[in-house]
């Protein structure tokens, strides 16, 4: 199965029409996967199931209506699949099997789509490079010496090495956008409280998303029409009509407002990225759009407020790996402290460990004021930044990252390098805004990805937008061949 | 020197819901180990908590019978801690801002009224249950793991053990009769921890405090106290000094033990519950548990004055649980006079259930049955000897009382027409017991009416035979 040159609605179409069935579609994915994955290693798991679901689809009949019936998928292995091994990369769950299914992987399910396997990922997505896997290395598509990014990188790695058309990822500072961008796909992060996070293994509650990784930004609407929703197991989850999102597909963006921030631009973002990202510019212009330079001059509190909020909740929300009840206990503990500091010592990697402490440490008594509450503060001023830019546009456009895809190896010895990596994902998580990554061109050899970013809740203008976009390029027919 | 106390309690009160506070598990006592739990009690990776609104409707309840402020805009706050029992390592608590603030209950001491204030209600969830064995394990039993609780901290207005000890009365009682929670000690369903300290007459500074842990009875409460009052003072004349330390109430020995020192706050790192919104609570809200709200105890016993003449002593005991209080206005309502069906209560019922240790509902009695069995003693069909006999079996069978004393053959005979023919045959025959009576020996008529009574084999209605007797006799 050829899924450089194949997307949603033509396979759709196949297996609509008989041309194809879901069982083979399946089974050639799996071959694909066993040919393509030992090299670049974004999976995890292999459903033993899947093939079985795939006839089940063909005997229960492809449904025509449903764009999804019979595609298989993959899901980063943060979210819980029952009987399916989920790790979330981490040695403390690493022969976890939930007894549940995560809401997202139900309405999948239900919408026919059959999940291959579960995908690599940096630790509870605690990284951007996917280096902070207990298991495996994942390789760039692009150049496997290279990371995919991170932390859904085994999610965009096997995108864009062509193992399966689209896979969920997990956005929490960037985790789905930033591997997208070095892989040379889209991504989508939805607006906080659009997708349950029901099932979601929880990293930074108040920011944690579930989004769609994909080489066409018309599947990822697919995907997204099928995930999105309220739901009542998920108190966060927001009660609001879910649009098509396909709906303003193809539609012209003639009169678009689009604003570039200044400091998106600025210091520490490669120049060849910002070249790339005026030349975006100018293709919105082209197409009718107006882009104007504005300025959300909070941006630089943010990458700080963030790691404060998100190590804080994750710190709280780890705890429950303790050793008593499931995942891994160290052995021959003696007593109740044994269990505790033995199991979570030698569980946990050293960047989760790291945030813990960070976290706890802010939320300490004598502390919280000043770290924890005030960085709630800086979040609500980041939020106001870009509310006062929504007042007056529809779109907010900049680079994802600030340079491509670094070398294995050469930043994961250095976590405030890598933590400076994600200033430019990081305020849209604090402000709860939906954003996505798509392909914006090349520098030396490595895609660069072009971010957009809409108002709550309006994901279908981004899409309009990275559509239009995306027909002006040629980037969906550029296949990485991976320097090796 | 001479010192003074000064008290403050933390009381936990489940709440009776069906269900938890943030998980769809049911809330049970006494049933197998883990069986009423999700995953969402057992903390599993990517669960999360959703509110129950009735839950915190009963809190409000709760809130609004102690005459606390509710909370408009309000959050829950995470309590961080680690503990077999604590699943998610985390309690959901309201730290920031609770429930309510600002509520207070009337207590009585020596004849002296005094408010007890409350600083503050908060909505929380309970934690599982650790349990020992003896085989070196501790096993965990998450049944009550996220029950809905109700923290009450009172301000530290309690002087007392005994004050102490009518807060919690009071307490219990005002919040039994919303109906909103059990409040059984025995149960664990009310769970009272205790602050006190003892500082110098008139010293403008607190005196360290120590907490008692294991009470498990208000009776346990005042006597640690008071055990902890005491040796407080003796450490103090003794010229130590107090450690912050938690203790133990040791039933047995009568005394508090030390449990562990205190080294400064715990940190529980609180802050806010990113999984749940925040909650508002409209005015409309809490009209509409307002509206619910059961009456008071207080309103009660006002009523049971005013409206019946009831004592207010006797009132204060009908009031005393939610149980009787209702039996006794079922017992009114089912027609019995209200004082009857209030000594009957306070009286033999009460006796029974004490020397049987039963409540109320553990036994047969209705409040039909025994307004019946008042209705038979003061319509004369019974004697108040027989009435004795009645309410042994009625109290423990579903015994209508009227058909079963005439089955039993126990009505009194109180016809004048059948008891006349009686009365003149036994005074013809005691014609020196009639000189005697006339004589002024009044002694006399006690003979008569026990040949009555021997004739009539004890059947004999005494007050009408005493009648019958006395218009006989003046004829004569």
């Amino acid at each position: 199965m050829d899924y450089f040159k194949l997307d949603i609605d033509q396979l759709h179409s196949a297996l609509v029409s008989g041309e194809l069935t879901a069982a083979d579609l399946t089974a050639q994915t799996l071959a694909g996967i066993r040919t393509v994955d030992p090299e670049i290693e974004a999976f995890l798991a292999l459903n033993p199931e899947a093939e079985k679901t795939a006839g089940a689809r063909d005997a229960q009949g492809i449904d025509a209506n449903q764009a999804l019936s019979g595609i298989p998928v993959a899901i980063k292995d943060n979210i819980v699949t029952k009987g399916l091994t989920t790790t979330a990369a981490s040695k403390m769950l690493a022969n976890f099997v939930p007894i549940y299914d995560a809401t997202v992987v139900e309405k999948l399910a239900a919408a026919g789509a059959i999940n291959v396997g579960k995908l690599n990922m940096d630790e509870f997505a605690m990284g951007s490079s996917t280096e902070n896997s207990a298991f495996k290395v994942t390789k760039n598509a692009w150049d496997h010496r290279r990371v995919p990014g991170g932390s859904s990188g085994g999610s965009a790695a096997a995108v864009a090495s062509g193992q399966v058309l689209v896979a969920l990822g997990t956005d929490t500072g960037g985790s789905i956008r930033q591997p997208a961008a070095f892989n040379g796909i889209v991504g989508v992060k939805p607006t906080y409280g659009r997708v349950s996070r029901w099932g979601l293994i929880a990293f930074g509650s108040s920011l944690d998303a579930i989004g769609t990784l994909s080489r066409s930004v018309k599947d990822s609407a697919h995907v997204l029409n099928v995930i999105a929703g309220h739901d009542d197991k998920d108190a966060t989850s927001a009660d609001q009509p879910v649009p098509d999102f396909t709906a303003k597909i193809g539609q012209s963006i003639k009169g678009m407002k689009i604003a570039l921030p200044e400091e998106y631009l600025g210091e520490g973002v490669d120049p060849q990225i910002a070249a790339a990202i005026r030349a975006a510019a100018e293709q919105f212009r082209a197409l009718g759009a107006t882009v104007d330079t504005v300025s959300l001059p909070h941006t630089k509190y943010a990458v700080p407020a963030y790691y404060i909020i998100a190590s804080s909740e994750a710190s709280s929300n780890l705890q429950r790996f303790d050793g008593i009840r499931y995942g891994f206990r160290a052995k021959d503990v003696q007593n109740l402290t044994d269990v505790y500091v033995r199991s979570r010592s030698e569980g946990f990697g050293p960047e989760v460990k790291r945030r813990i402490m960070l976290g706890t440490f802010s939320l300490s008594a004598g502390f919280y004021d000043a770290y924890f509450k005030k960085a709630a503060q800086v979040r609500t001023l980041i939020t106001d930044d870009f509310n006062q830019i929504f007042a007056d546009y529809d779109l907010i456009m900049g680079p994802t990252t600030p340079t491509v895809a670094f070398k294995i190896g050469e930043k994961v010895t250095d976590p405030l390098t890598m933590y400076m990596n994600d200033i430019l994902t990081i305020p849209v998580n604090l402000a709860g805004l939906p954003a996505a990554s798509i392909p914006a061109g090349f520098v030396d050899g490595m895609p660069v990805g072009l971010q957009l970013i809409a108002k709550h809740f309006d994901e279908a203008t981004i899409y309009q937008a990275a559509d239009a976009f995306e027909g002006q390029n040629d980037y969906l027919d550029q296949i990485p061949g991976g320097a090796r | 020197m001479n010192f003074e106390t000064t008290i403050g309690l933390e009381v936990h009160v489940e709440l009776k819901t069906q269900s938890k506070m943030f998980s769809p598990s049911p809330v049970s006592y006494g049933a197998e180990p883990n069986t009423m739990t999700n995953v969402i009690d057992w903390g599993f990776p990517g669960v999360l908590p959703s509110i129950n609104k009735g839950a915190y409707s009963y809190g409000i309840m709760v809130a609004l019978a102690l005459h606390a402020n509710i909370t408009e805009f309000t959050h829950f706050d995470r309590k961080n801690y680690f503990y077999p029992d604590n699943p998610k390592a985390y309690q959901i608590t309201q730290a920031e801002q609770p429930l309510a603030t600002n509520g207070w209950v009337e207590i009585e001491v020596d004849g002296q009224k005094k408010k007890i204030g409350i600083a503050e209600l908060h909505v929380e969830e309970d934690a599982g249950k650790n349990q020992h064995e003896p085989d070196g394990y501790s096993y965990v039993d998450l049944n009550r793991q996220g029950t809905p609780l109700v923290e009450i901290v009172s301000k530290p207005d309690i002087a007392s053990p005994e004050e102490a000890y009518q807060y919690l009365e009071q307490l219990r009682q005002i919040v039994q009769f919303t109906g909103a929670s059990d409040v059984k000690m025995e149960e664990g369903s009310m769970r009272v921890d205790t602050n006190l300290s003892v500082a110098p007459i008139g010293s403008d500074q607190w005196g360290t405090k120590t907490e008692i842990k294991n009470l498990n009875s208000f009776n346990h409460v005042r006597d640690g106290l008071a055990y902890e009052q005491k040796r407080q003072q003796e450490v103090l004349r003794a010229g130590g000094e107090i450690r912050q330390e938690t203790r133990r109430w040791d039933v047995d020995k009568k005394e508090t033990i030390l449990m562990r020192v205190k080294e400064g706050a715990d940190d529980y790192r609180y802050f806010p519950e990113p999984d749940l919104p925040p909650v508002h609570v409209t005015q409309a809200w809490i009209a509409d548990v307002q509206a619910t709200l059961p009456e008071a105890p207080a309103q009660r016993r006002a009523r049971y004055v005013n409206d019946w003449g009831i004592p207010e002593y006797d009132a204060g005991v009908l009031t005393n649980t939610l149980e009787m209080a209702n039996f006794f206005e079922a017992t009114v309502a089912a027609g019995a006079e209200a004082k009857q069906a209030s000594n009957w209560l306070m009286g033999e019922v009460s006796g029974y259930l004490n020397s049987e240790h039963l409540e109320l509902k553990d036994v047969a009695l209705t409040p039909a049955h025994l307004a019946g069995m008042i209705n038979l003693i003061q319509d004369g069909t019974i004697s108040s000897k027989i009435a004795k006999k009645v309410f042994q079996e009625i109290i423990k069978n579903d015994t209508e009382p009227k058909a079963w004393v005439e089955a039993k053959g126990m009505v009194q005979l109180s016809d004048p027409a059948v008891l006349t023919p009686i009365v003149t045959e036994i005074l013809d025959n005691n014609q020196q017991s009639i000189d005697d009576f006339k004589a002024g020996k009044d002694r006399a008529i006690g003979f008569l009416v026990g040949n009555i009574m021997k004739q009539t084999r004890g059947k004999a209605n005494p007050k009408v035979v005493n009648q019958i007797l006395m218009t006989e006799i003046k004829k004569r």
